[in-house]
């Protein structure tokens, strides 16, 4: 037995692998989700100027023809000491949001009267309040913000437009509300499309198919696919949806029938691998009794694989959530300002939208992209959450 | 007693792939008795159990010569509804198998699939009297709702007698249902495959020898896929004709 103790050290020393393993993955994730946290939360607050305003009388048919804007532009003027140049006043002006009328004119009613508006400042303004830029102020600028603080017209507040509007040039304007709508569909189709097709595949295959040629041909073609580089679903979708059935490109239809082709094969192995976990001590019951085969299936196989072909769909949809590269071959790829109105119209996604911001230019943008991530790490932590209590429901013990 | 012919089974072949499972079986189970079908392991018997009711239909590769009538009609004839068949033979598994469902639930599982309940007031009927039948109903009436797999094994083998009893059928096939069980539920069981042979033909599968000679009228030895020899239980366990079965009973080989 003198090697007793050299066991126990080995078994020990396994222990501290698995939990230096552990710690590391953990101080991965926390880098991770703490980077993103970081960079991304300030997207959730915008800055506001408030300005007082004289407002005029609006009715539906003059809203259109006041200048809101201009507005705005004066009672800031009036606001900083009398600008000497008009290349000074633009200046000024660029700390306000172009958007900023809009803000102008949710208060203006149809009797004229003077209020504190609080608009939107610009992005520039912004990430200057924000910490993040300083230099992409002049000293005019950040004179006149110096000022404007003393007087409490600059504050923070939640930024709501982040949910409820698309994308723009501008990054104190853009949302993420268009691609998070395009998503929800491509996802959606997908969803509808691969799962009744895999699970109906994968029950045909495991219980009625009999084993043969064809369908140990299906299974390893169904278990390549599962592993194929997802970008050349999108190339296929692109041949097949939008060059040969000329659906409309950049919709959301053919990013959930792209997705759904993709997450199909997985969906199949997954099924497949939970209807064997069902115990043949069941079926044989069911048959003892004399029950169909489809009876057999229906009442008592697919009830006890519902928790295996859940944790398939969760995957499934997971990936089909954060998936890229198919939809940048079918158009997905694209500025939507608008939110889209259906599964036809120009749309986009989570992921794309990350990565078209990531892309860009603007300090502003940079968090907005964090923002989305974390947008968009939300959504699968709740559509995981459903399929998990769908999960449970079902899970039965025997 | 005069003893009327169920199930006839003659010439029957069964392969499993290439292997040959049965050679040539030849026997006739009486009615309303129960006849033990006991053997090494491997013997075969547990394989004629399940032609029987056809249960190796499920089975890929698994191929059935010779003829098995039940009431004299062919129960391999492409006529016969499988599904009609195993209404009227019934099974035990070796393993209790209840579904993971209520008690109620597995009892009225077969009776909702044949139909055989108009109405609520009828299948409750029918579950207490299958359950009554079972010698379950006075342990199991104030917990109807609750799941069939949280019973004790020996509970659990019972629900499956009065799963397989509720939908009435002729024939009951059990395929060593007390192999699981321990002395004091096998004991129970026992006492049900009596009362049961009044109105069902039972044929049962057995490893233990004391329990065929407790519970058959008629036994049949198998082994290595052959039908040794078979008769009435007393005769076949006190003068066996044939020394494998000699052999075996007295426990020389097994």
């Amino acid at each position: 037995m003198n090697n007793l103790a050299a066991r126990h050290r080995a078994e020990q020393r396994f222990r501290l692998y698995g939990i230096l393993a552990i710690l590391g993955a953990l101080a991965a994730l926390t880098f991770l989700i703490g980077t993103i946290v970081v960079g991304g939360i300030d997207a959730f607050r915008k800055t506001v100027v408030a300005l007082d305003i004289a407002l005029p009388a609006v009715t539906s048919q003059n809203r259109d023809s006041v200048d809101f804007e201009g507005m705005a532009k004066m009672a800031l003027r009036e606001l900083v000491p009398p600008a000497p140049s008009r290349e000074q006043q633009r200046k000024l002006n660029a700390l306000l949001s172009t958007a900023a009328g809009d803000d102008v004119a949710a208060r203006a009613t149809g009797e004229p009267h003077r209020a504190r508006v609080w608009v939107r400042a610009s992005s520039s303004l912004d990430q200057y309040i924000k910490g993040n830029e300083a230099g992409r102020l002049d000293p005019a600028q950040r004179d006149a913000v110096t000022l404007l603080q003393k007087q409490g017209r600059i504050a923070t507040r939640f930024n709501t437009e982040f949910f409820t509007e698309g994308d723009s040039r501008s990054p104190e304007q853009a949302g993420i509300l268009s691609a998070l709508v395009g998503s929800l569909y491509a996802v959606g189709i997908a969803m509808v499309l691969s799962l009744p097709l895999g699970i109906c595949a994968a029950i045909y295959l495991e219980e009625f198919a009999r084993r043969g040629r064809v369908t140990d041909f299906l299974e390893v073609n169904i278990n390549n696919l599962a592993a194929i580089p997802s970008i050349l679903y999108g190339l296929l979708g692109l041949a097949v949806f939008l060059n040969f059935f000329g659906l409309p490109r950049s919709s959301p239809l053919v990013g959930g029938l792209v997705l759904a082709l993709m997450t199909l094969p997985a969906v199949i192995v997954t099924t497949r691998a939970s209807l064997r976990t069902v115990p043949p001590s069941i079926r044989e019951a069911a048959y003892g009794i004399g029950a169909s085969r489809w009876q057999v299936v229906l009442h008592h196989v697919l009830p006890l694989s519902v928790p295996g072909i859940m944790t398939g769909a969760i995957l499934g949809m997971a990936r089909a959530l954060g998936e890229t590269a198919p939809l940048l071959l079918i158009g997905m790829v694209a500025f939507i300002a608008d939110v889209p109105r259906g599964p036809l119209s120009p749309s986009t996604a989570l992921p794309i939208q990350v990565y078209l911001w990531a892309n860009a230019a603007e300090r502003g943008f940079a968090e907005l992209s964090s923002a989305c991530i974390m947008v968009l790490l939300l959504v699968m932590l709740v559509l995981n959450a459903a399929a998990i209590l769908i999960r449970k429901r079902f899970e039965r013990q025997w | 007693m005069v003893e009327k012919e169920k199930v006839r089974a003659s010439g029957v072949n069964v392969f499993y792939g290439q292997k040959q499972a049965l050679f040539d079986v030849d026997l006739v189970i009486a009615e309303k008795h129960v006849t033990a079908l006991i053997g090494p392991s491997g013997c075969g018997k547990s394989t004629f159990l399940r032609c029987l009711n056809r249960m190796n239909d499920v089975i890929p590769d698994c191929r059935v010569e010779g003829t098995i009538t039940l009431d004299g009609k062919d129960i391999y004839a492409p006529a016969i509804d499988v599904v009609a068949l195993r209404a009227r033979v019934g099974m035990v598994f070796q393993k209790p198998n209840p579904f993971p469902k209520s008690i109620y639930d597995n009892v009225a599982y077969g009776p909702r699939l044949h139909g055989l309940a108009r109405d609520r007031a009828t299948l409750d009927k029918i579950v207490e009297d299958s359950l009554a039948r079972a010698g379950l109903w006075v342990e199991v009436k104030d917990r109807l709702r609750e799941p069939g797999t949280g019973l004790s094994g020996g509970q659990q083998q019972r629900l499956c007698i009065a799963r397989t009893i509720a939908i009435s059928p002729e024939v009951i096939l059990m395929d060593e249902p007390c192999s699981a069980l321990d002395p004091i539920a096998t004991a129970r069981i026992e006492e049900l495959i009596d009362e049961l042979r009044e109105n069902f033909t039972i044929v049962i599968v057995t490893h233990s020898m004391q329990q065929a000679a407790r519970v058959s009228q008629h036994t049949a030895f198998f082994h290595l896929g052959r039908l040794i020899e078979h008769g009435a239980t007393d005769n076949l366990f006190t003068r066996p004709r044939d020394e494998r079965t000699q052999g075996y009973i007295t426990g020389r080989f097994g």
